[in-house]
């Protein structure tokens, strides 16, 4: 061989290894990505704290940032942030929140009277709305679960075998039995164990992140078909 | 690295694990001295002497009683049946066509052979012509004759054209040692695809979902319950009828399409005559029931277990073992129909992983009462 094609031989053998450690790197990182609230930045004298929203911040003035508020602070605190949050909103919004938040305030008044006492310490009622919000997501959640137990290549089969070939609406699945000892798996396996089980080898699949959006979803279809079933870990 | 005291524990179950292998592999010997047995008692029916032979030979002798008092009448015989093979192209599924070709196996290995093999549906997965094409040719080497039946994955991408080039005719009658046979293509669908403007694979992926609800309900149809009526005006009431249809010519369970939509008319047809069983598909798995005059027996699948329907399931059904998910063969088959001489049938239901079940005509006819199948042990949740 002579110098060129040692060169050439050196370039390829890198270009090999460096794309072996990247994927590497990038595999080790984990699937899911939850969002986060960078933190806000003051002036580094005074602590800043932020509201969930991710972006409405309030400079306390006289506390060092690591120090802590004490209750009375705090709600102080947490009352000019939500001014401020409020500020920002279009009218209707404002209004709609000053509305509910009345409402839910006047409840907590007349619970504070004394022969209701008993139920002081009861939360604020939710609202329609977010019983409506809660059930749109959870909704979102199965139906793609649904798409992907019953979709062999949304599933990563490589063989056309779904999940629903064997279990249709999921039946025997049994998600209310588990965790459970399972010889063959060695070990006490959660249901989540199981789905990749089967993606393993009857479908011939590459087994999920425990926290991989298919696998969130997969297990909240399989459980939203067997909603009201009695709970019976360790059942064979 | 598991704690000191799991690894213990997990010696002694890898320890228990190997007893119960070794417990398993002598079941099996003993499950082999049966089979040879069931063979030669079939070529001699009322050879009972033996009773000692195996220590669970009950099952096997209310087989001869029942068929004891039936050999007035017809000439008894048997045929086999295949079911339910779904096929992907091998390059794609390779076990899937393994499981066929160890049921043509099983039929070849019979010994006496039976007259005839009946092909139950659903040979092709999603009815490719390179699905059809290899089961065709896998189904080539069974030895005794073949008698087809279409299901809905061999049927709704074409809407059974290269089916019928290849094998016929959908639905057709024929006579055999003086039983009339009549095979149904029950798996008609009304049109629920050009509203929604569907392409034939769409099609035939909605139908290919069993709890897929965007499908029709199957039917016999009105065109072929004509041709049905016509074909047994001229049978005698005393003729034994064996039906085949892929889907249960009843109505046990729509969500799954365990369901044919014009069951009762299909059944009135059949009311008038004293002897009439259905053997049908679909369900892949052992299922029993009876209506007034009407056996009905289900078929085992060589490709993948159902699980038992959430309701509706026949009370006369003895249900198969629950499968084993470790397993991927079981809960699989095939299986024997014996033709006795009254023209009812004992249906034997032969699990790959597991003793036969049995379900003979003396059970059906008594409601229940006599010769009752092997219960299961783990039925399924």
């Amino acid at each position: 061989m002579n110098k060129l094609q040692w060169i050439k031989l050196f370039v390829i053998t890198l270009c090999v290894l460096s794309s072996v450690l990247f994927y590497q790197s990038v595999k080790a990182q984990g699937p899911v990505q939850l969002p986060t609230h960078p933190p806000a930045k003051g002036d580094g004298k005074s602590l800043v704290v932020q509201l969930c929203d991710g972006e409405t911040n309030l400079e306390v003035k006289g506390v060092k940032p690591g120090e802590r508020l004490n209750p009375d602070q705090a709600q102080v605190v947490s009352n000019q942030l939500m001014a401020q949050w409020l500020a920002k909103q279009p009218k209707e919004v404002a209004e709609a929140w000053m509305k509910e938040n009345l409402t839910s305030q006047q409840k907590t008044t007349a619970q504070t009277n004394p022969n209701e006492a008993s139920t002081q310490d009861q939360p604020i009622d939710f609202t329609a709305r977010d019983y409506q919000m809660w059930k749109k997501e959870l909704d979102q959640e199965v139906s793609y679960g649904d798409q992907i137990f019953h979709d062999d290549k949304l599933l990563g089969s490589t063989n056309g075998v779904s999940c629903a070939m064997c279990h249709p609406h999921a039946a025997n699945t049994h998600p209310e039995t588990y965790p459970k000892f399972q010889i063959q798996l060695r070990r006490v396996a959660l249901l989540r164990d199981m789905i990749n089980w089967c993606i393993e080898n009857p479908s011939r699949g590459a087994k999920l992140h425990p926290d991989d959006p298919k696998m969130r979803a997969l297990e909240a279809y399989i459980m939203a078909q067997r909603k009201g079933t009695v709970m019976e870990p360790g059942k064979h | 690295m598991l704690p000191l005291k799991w690894e213990k524990r997990l010696q002694e179950y890898l320890k228990n694990r190997e007893l119960w292998m070794k417990e398993l592999y002598e079941a099996g010997r003993v499950w082999e001295g049966r089979r040879k047995f069931l063979k030669m008692s079939a070529m001699a029916a009322g050879f009972v002497a033996t009773k000692s032979f195996v220590p669970h030979s009950f099952q096997l002798v209310d087989v001869v009683n029942a068929a004891t008092p039936a050999t007035q009448g017809n000439k008894p015989f048997t045929f086999a049946y295949i079911s339910d093979s779904h096929l992907y192209e091998k390059t794609l599924n390779e076990r899937f066509v393994r499981q066929l070709e160890r049921a043509v196996a099983d039929i070849n290995a019979l010994d006496p052979q039976p007259d005839f093999v009946l092909y139950g549906g659903d040979l092709a997965q999603l009815a490719q012509p390179g699905e059809l094409k290899l089961g065709a040719q896998i189904l080539k080497q069974i030895k005794a004759p073949v008698r087809m039946m279409v299901g809905e994955h061999d049927w709704f991408l074409d809407l059974g054209d290269l089916w019928k080039e290849l094998f016929g005719k959908p639905y057709y009658s024929f006579d055999h040692k003086g039983v009339h046979f009549i095979t149904l293509m029950s798996v008609n669908e009304k049109d629920f695809w050009t509203a929604k403007n569907l392409s034939p694979m769409q099609r035939m992926q909605i139908v290919s979902g069993l709890d897929d609800g965007r499908q029709s309900p199957f039917e016999v149809g009105e065109e072929e319950r004509e041709w049905l009526a016509r074909d047994l005006a001229n049978i005698p009431k005393t003729t034994p009828i064996i039906v085949f249809s892929h889907s249960p010519l009843y109505k046990l369970y729509k969500p799954w399409n365990f369901w044919t939509d014009d069951a009762e008319q299909v059944q009135a047809l059949l009311k008038p005559f004293q002897t009439v069983t259905v053997i049908h598909g679909h369900t892949h798995q052992v299922l029993s029931n009876r209506i007034d005059n009407i056996h009905f027996h289900g078929m085992l699948s060589t490709a993948w277990p159902w699980p038992y329907a959430p309701q509706g399931l026949p009370k006369l059904t003895m249900q198969m073992n629950r499968p084993d998910p470790f397993n991927q063969t079981e809960g699989l088959g095939d299986g024997i129909i014996d033709v006795l001489g009254s023209g009812r049938v004992n249906k034997r239901y032969d699990l790959w992983n597991r003793n036969p079940l049995f379900v003979s005509a003396q059970y059906l006819d008594s409601n229940g009462a006599n010769d009752v199948p092997t219960k299961t042990t783990l039925p399924s949740y």
